[in-house]
């Protein structure tokens, strides 16, 4: 066995009940490096992580640690820690409330009784070591989620991890914060840490990785050297055909503006949620789109539209009548339809069916006392599950089982259902596989085409300008400039963002 | 992935699991310990009227207000998340307020038994609307905020009854605690179905069981979609109200009197405990009202069983609290998930052999 191998996981297989997870997966990770796993959603790539970290104990397969030809058993967390395997996940698992040096040494303190000051004092070297802007006496809660993250991995290094997983690490956070990211995981590589990075995010894979394993449908497609592997062909192995291109995607243009009137217009429009007051407007069978950075507001403004947050000022047409929008189902009357950025605290409703899920924005327009019959909810379920495919084993299903991208499809059925006049979509592609985002941006604009008004906001300027024609660029919680045309391309809606003057 | 088979009777099944083996368990038991135990004969009360009797029926009616309040409690834990602590004491208050209408009036009628029970009704839903304002408004945590009516309900059902233990002594009233002149089956029961009915109906006819578990679930995500949570937390308190108006009224009934001090003591924990032997997740979101009544009605089942066996009454709460034990850890989602393993070991070893 090679000498630098530090973990080896050989033929390794889990069902589920009616699913076959992983069928005889290879994968290896050497000493000082940073390993891409990369699929799409369902590819297997969770529970491969879940396998290795024992959270799920495997069916088949080996697992070797350190080159040492010895099948290592991982029956639980605890076992892949003792193991020197750490995984730091997407949602925070550390306790906010409490501080940082305290954080970093749970559930680790081998005497009954610690001095903070000597635990204050390791933990500031430690996050000196690794330059990671924090102080051990503060309270963990006041970090940002990027110095948060950062801290979890600090304290798997700490515990002398030789292979650290990070699963999704760099979902919420911006660009700033993941540069941050990747020089402490290139440090870390420095010193010799196998490294698996699981993302959704091709370019952040180019700029960190070494090598990069794909899975696909829970099986092996193979392992690749990233300089052997551009990003047409990584996405292709993923997923399983040629490139699906996206040069068959045609955005719609308008006709110029007649004196028409607009599906819906706002003026002045604030939130309690500080936007200030902004004027907004969209026309039948437009997708626009507001673009800036994170906690530019532009979540907040369609947040604003959609009654999501307390309205605090402005008024609104909707297709030339006065509407007053003061909670989400005065928008919904009035055919609003709202895909919230945060999937699982603001859209899913977990336990419930995935027909109930679909169902809900509709029923909720029709009252408590006019419920969908049974069998009009069936037929409705199964028609949006077939029409946007969503993989799901029935429509008697958890919503919460399902993957992300089918969760999304979910309540992308939920407002389809209720055959809004305008649609706004915040961050749907966010966290999903390349298929599923290419599928979402073509039914974006099958839906314009039929006539519908989306607002479509992504944290991909690339994503808008293939879909949106008109971007709205906001700033510090202000609209500072509006693109159209010929104007509409990466360099200008950077330096939009970033502000003319520079 | 969890893949779902079967159809929605066997699912429900599934979920009473916990509720129907308990009673099974007490049936097998009392059957073994005692044959006749459950015999249902007849016989000839102190009117002088031929009406059935025995272990079952009596189990059967004395679970009654237990399992009206179970009813609305499974409400309240769905959509709120957490339990009302004051059942007893509301049930109390309305109690009181039904003894109060009926001793005013110069003499018992049907009509004034009605105005009673609306009045009854209407203190419920007083202290439901109260309890849920705290819980949805004021955001208070519903076991601190119900601790309030806890504390100081049977001080009001005493203070609406100036101080007295009134009796009414009506043959309506005795009728509506025991029999129906020419019924063989005790009253209670009867309202235990009408409630039933009532919710089945409610149900059936509005979509409010989507609206209470989706608040229970996910409250943001139930108000992005146009549901308002304030509201249905609320209402789960007035149906939870109403529910004890309906306890109060038949416990008073039962005795012709009004007891502020013992008058269905203790019952919310017995009420609390049904819901969650019924399999619903005291967490809240999604639910099972059939779970909660058989819930109360093995809880009446176990009181009895160990009232036959002549345990004395200061040692019958130590014998329950060790089949609560059982029960709950049978229903826990340990044990839950080692049973499904287990299925799933044979279901392969079955197919393992189909293939050989």
């Amino acid at each position: 066995m090679e000498q630098n191998i530090v973990l080896q996981a050989r033929g390794i297989s889990k069902s589920f009940p009616g699913v076959k997870a992983l069928q005889h997966v290879d994968f290896t990770l050497r000493r000082g490096e940073i390993h891409a796993l990369m699929g799409e959603n369902g590819a297997g790539k969770s529970t491969l992580i879940k396998v290795l970290t024992g959270v799920y104990t495997r069916d088949e397969g080996t697992v070797f640690l350190d080159g040492v030809a010895k099948d290592v058993a991982i029956r639980s967390p605890q076992d892949a820690q003792n193991a020197g395997i750490s995984t730091v996940y997407q949602e925070i698992t550390l306790c906010p409330n409490l501080t940082v040096a305290e954080n970093m040494f749970i559930g680790r303190d081998k005497k009954l009784l610690v001095s903070h000051k000597e635990r204050e004092r390791k933990a500031d070297e430690i996050l000196g070591r690794l330059n990671i802007p924090a102080r051990a006496a503060q309270q963990l809660g006041k970090c940002s989620l990027a110095v948060q993250q950062m801290i979890a991995i600090a304290r798997a290094v700490d515990m002398q991890c030789k292979v650290l997983i990070l699963d999704e690490p760099t979902s919420s956070l911006d660009d700033n914060e993941v540069e941050m990211l990747f020089t402490l995981m290139r440090r870390l590589r420095g010193e010799g840490v196998g490294i698996i990075f699981v993302t959704h995010f091709l370019e952040q894979v180019y700029a960190v990785c070494d090598r990069i394993t794909v899975l696909r449908n829970g099986e092996l497609v193979g392992e690749y050297e990233i300089q052997n592997l551009p990003a047409v062909e990584l996405v292709s192995k993923m997923m399983g055909k040629e490139l699906d291109d996206v040069t068959g995607m045609e955005k719609r243009e308008l006709a110029p503006e007649d004196g028409e009137t607009p599906v819906y217009n706002a003026e002045g429009l604030s939130s309690a949620n500080g936007v200030r007051p902004f004027d907004f407007r969209i026309r039948a069978g437009e997708v626009n789109g507001f673009s800036g950075l994170l906690g530019s507001g532009r979540s907040e403004s369609v947040r604003a539209i959609f009654g999501a947050d307390k309205v605090t000022g402005g008024t609104v047409t909707i297709e030339g009548k006065p509407v007053k929008v003061k909670n989400p189902i005065d928008a919904m009357r009035g055919g609003i339809g709202y895909l919230p950025e945060d999937r699982k605290d603001d859209g899913i409703i977990a336990d419930l069916s995935v027909r109930d899920n679909i169902i809900l924005a509709l029923q909720v327009l029709r009252g408590m006392g006019h419920p969908i019959p049974k069998a009009e909810a069936e037929k409705f379920a199964d028609e949006y599950i077939k029409a946007l495919s969503i993989k799901t084993a029935s429509a008697d299903t958890p919503v919460g089982s399902l993957s992300g991208g089918n969760q999304q499809k979910v309540i992308l059925a939920r407002w389809l259902l209720t055959h809004p006049k305008y649609l706004i979509l915040d961050e749907p592609t966010r966290g999903i596989d390349v298929g599923t985002k290419t599928e979402i941006q073509r039914l974006v604009l099958k839906l314009a085409e039929e006539g519908m008004s989306v607002t479509f906001i992504s944290s991909e300027i690339e994503e808008m300008l293939r879909t949106c024609s008109r971007l709205i660029v906001m700033r510090d919680r202000k609209i500072v400039g509006e693109l159209k045309g010929s104007e509409l391309t990466q360099d200008e809606v950077m330096r939009t963002i970033a502000g003319r003057s520079e | 992935m969890k893949k779902q088979t079967g159809s929605g009777f066997g699912n429900a099944l599934r979920q009473l699991t916990v509720p129907l083996v308990a009673i099974a368990i007490l049936i097998v038991f009392n059957l073994i310990r005692d044959p006749a135990f459950f015999s249902v004969t007849t016989t000839v009360n102190n009117t002088g009227r031929t009406v059935l009797a025995g272990n079952l029926i009596s189990i059967i009616n004395g679970a009654s207000e237990l399992a009206i309040l179970a009813m609305g409690m499974t409400l309240v834990t769905a959509a709120s998340g957490g339990q009302d602590i004051a059942v007893g004491a509301t049930a109390a208050v309305c109690g009181s307020v039904f003894v109060k209408v009926l001793s005013s009036g110069a003499s018992i009628t049907g009509l004034s038994i009605l105005i009673a029970v609306v009045a009854c009704i209407a203190a419920g839903m007083l202290c439901g609307l109260f309890n849920g304002t705290l819980v949805s408004v004021f955001k208070i945590q519903p076991m601190i905020a119900t601790l309030i009516l806890f504390t100081c309900g049977r001080s009001i059902a005493y203070w609406i009854n100036g101080g007295a233990t009134p009796t009414v002594s009506s043959p309506i009233v005795t009728a509506i605690g025991s029999f129906i002149p020419g019924v063989p089956v005790p009253t209670p029961i009867f309202i235990v179905i009408f409630v039933g009915l009532c919710f089945g109906l409610l149900f059936r006819f509005t979509s409010i069981r989507l609206y209470m578990q989706s608040v229970g679930i996910n409250q943001r995500a139930a108000r992005l979609n146009g549901i308002n949570p304030v509201v249905i937390k609320m209402l789960a308190f007035v149906l939870l109200g109403v529910c004890c108006a309906f306890s109060g009224v038949i416990s008073v009934s039962r005795l012709s009197l009004i007891n502020h001090e013992t008058i269905l003591l203790e019952i919310e924990m017995d009420a609390i405990l049904a819901v969650a032997i019924g399999g619903n997740s005291l967490g809240g979101g999604k639910f099972r009202m059939a779970g909660s009544v058989l819930g109360a009605y093995a809880i009446q089942a176990l009181t009895t069983t160990l009232y036959a066996m002549k345990v004395p009454s200061t040692d019958i709460k130590a014998y329950k609290a060790v089949v609560i034990i059982l029960l709950v850890v049978l229903g826990s989602p340990v044990v839950k998930k080692a049973f499904a393993n287990l299925k799933l070991k044979w279901a392969q070893r079955s197919a393992k052999g189909a293939e050989a």
